[in-house]
């Protein structure tokens, strides 16, 4: 079905028929003091010509930049594929795609999407997405506090990426749920059960455990779960889903494993872009599912016995319990989660274990000839995945200003989110870096450090 | 409609039967099953915990709805019936032998506020009319 704009007979006859003069007055209860008086500094409008012309000098300014920063958003080689059929009209610009009568096909990629989703986390269930990794989180925090039921304790470490612990914070604050930051070891960049002890033997909802940490550095994910689990709390598990083709996936953490995995699903075939659109992806244990927010496809059978796919465990969602849904913040990313699928089906297994095999070793080799610079250290001595943090002998700025304008974004400088590093940097070398631009990286930070 | 008339009632649609041992179990109405039609799951209250008349403790999620069931009583959490755990249907089946669950009440004279078969009956003719 097209999209039909009204027009302005259209407008008129349907303003004729409530009795209202202009659009206007429909919004007239809204005191003025609160409306904006539209957007001063966006043009009206401009033809296509001008606009492609526009967007595109912005798109220079962006420049084309050797890339070593990850933090959270990863630069990964999508094949062309992907988008190619995750734009085809009938998936991307679906009319009512979750209605089972006219969206067989949608519903069917996001319960594979489901089926692939839970089998990498190792864990019974997955939803069809949420809007990215921070919010997934919150979530995972408001299902644990619910499902608990005695405890409003969450406890977060602060090795878990810093914008997650900010945007749970400004979902759950209100909630009256306390959210406890767990200190991390100063050389091993990990939480440890020392850092857990003060909490031990108190009700306790959930323990989050971020893997790899946002530092890069493992977890011992085994104790802590294990940990969370023996205090009667829930064990949350943040996840990279790449880093799950090598990593033991949540599901099957400690003895029995973590309750609820989360992350950002963004490495999974999705291009970086600044504020997004990224996808959150959430799996739980099937006993938890009822309190799991979100939509979830099933798989059934129709009248006929043929198989077909609809959206299930609904009762407890917005549009039927209201105010007492599981979630009204929760969305899902249906086209992101699209090309989601599609990157997975196309790379398979074996294929996203290259990625993450091929990433972790650009990583070591970055690191190994980062610190055969003077001066130039490991900040922690934990073993980690495909991010490392190194502290450099002088200030920070200068070094990654210098770095940009020879054209790399050298890492991530750490100064703002953990001072009590120094002069950090969080860098990631992904699959996508080659040998020539490792060692690009490395004269260049070489004689950067010399000036 | 059937309202057994030696059980009390809520206008929320609960029934609370009087045990010899002092405590009462608490169960949803024919009414109510019916408003919400196949069962497919039940949540439980944690046993032992206090609860105060008027307080969400369960819920009853069937296919279309999932809806709270408040204790009718201010009292302890004694018992709950875990067999709908695996049988919900029972609920549709027979909705005045699947209770939910028991409460130790504290204070027996709350009984008198609630509602008799008559007077629940009433409460249902003015929701349907």
């Amino acid at each position: 079905m097209p999209f039909i704009p009204h027009t302005e007979a259209n407008i008129a006859e349907m303003l004729t028929s409530i009795g209202a003069k202009t659009i206007e007055d429909l919004f007239d209860e809204i005191p003025s003091a609160l409306k904006s008086n539209g957007l001063q500094r966006v043009l009206p409008s401009l033809n296509e010509m001008d606009i492609s012309r526009l967007m595109l000098e912005r798109a220079e300014t962006d420049g084309r930049y050797l890339n070593f920063i990850g933090a959270g958003a990863y630069e990964h080689h999508i094949p062309a594929a992907v988008w190619q059929i995750t734009t085809r009209g009938e998936f991307y610009s679906s009319y009512t795609p979750y209605q089972a009568e006219a969206s067989q096909g949608t519903l069917q990629l996001l319960y594979e999407y489901q089926t692939m989703m839970a089998s990498l986390t190792g864990m019974d269930v997955s939803n069809a997405s949420m809007y990215d990794g921070a919010s997934a989180l919150a979530e995972a925090v408001l299902m644990a506090v619910r499902s608990h039921k005695t405890s409003r304790k969450v406890l977060i470490p602060s090795t878990t990426h810093p914008i997650y612990r900010r945007v749970v914070n400004a979902i759950v604050k209100n909630q009256n749920i306390e959210i406890v930051e767990i200190p991390y070891h100063p050389e091993l960049g990990c939480i440890m059960t020392e850092n857990l002890s003060p909490y031990l033997g108190q009700d306790i909802a959930a323990l989050v455990i971020p893997q790899p940490n946002f530092f890069g550095v493992l977890e011992e994910v085994d104790t802590l779960t294990d940990w969370a689990h023996h205090n009667g709390a829930l064990a949350i598990g943040v996840v990279n889903p790449m880093t799950l083709a090598m990593l033991t996936p949540p599901g099957e953490w400690g003895s029995n494993g973590a309750d609820i995995a989360v992350g950002e699903g963004q490495p999974l075939g999705i291009p970086l872009s600044s504020g997004g659109p990224y996808f959150g992806f959430m799996a739980c244990k099937q006993t938890l599912v009822r309190q799991m927010p979100g939509r979830i496809i099933g798989r059934t059978t129709d009248v006929d016995g043929k198989p077909g796919f609809v959206l299930t465990l609904q009762a407890r969602e917005q549009h039927i319990r209201r105010s007492k849904a599981t979630s009204n913040i929760c969305t899902n990313q249906g086209l992101m989660v699209t090309a989601a699928t599609i990157y997975m089906a196309l790379l398979g297994p074996e294929g996203l274990k290259r990625v993450a095999t091929q990433s972790h070793i650009n990583v070591l080799e970055l690191v190994t000839k980062m610190e055969a610079l003077d001066g130039v250290k490991k900040a922690f001595s934990g073993p980690y995945f495909h991010e490392a943090v190194l502290k450099l002998p002088t200030s920070t700025d200068n070094i990654l200003k210098t770095l940009r304008t020879q054209g790399i974004l050298a890492g991530l400088d750490l100064k703002e989110y953990y001072p009590e590093l120094g002069n950090a940097v969080l860098v990631c070398a992904t699959e996508t870096k080659t040998a020539n631009d490792l060692k690009k990286y490395i004269e260049c930070l070489k004689r950067a450090l010399k000036n | 409609m059937h309202i057994p008339s030696h059980l009390k009632y809520t206008k929320s649609h609960e029934w609370i039967r009087l045990e010899i041992d002092g405590t009462v179990t608490i169960g949803i109405s024919q009414h109510a099953q019916e408003l919400l039609g196949d069962m497919v799951f039940v949540e439980y209250p944690k046993i032992g915990r206090k609860l105060k008349q008027g307080e969400e403790c369960a819920v009853v999620e069937s296919v279309k709805a999932a809806a709270d069931v408040y204790a009718p009583m201010t009292g302890e959490v004694t018992e709950v019936n875990s067999e709908l755990e695996s049988e919900p249907e029972k609920i549709n089946q027979d909705p005045y032998a699947a209770w939910l669950f028991k409460l130790k009440p504290a204070d027996l004279n709350e009984l008198n506020e609630l509602l008799d078969a008559a007077a629940y009956q009433r409460i249902i003719e003015s929701e349907i009319h």
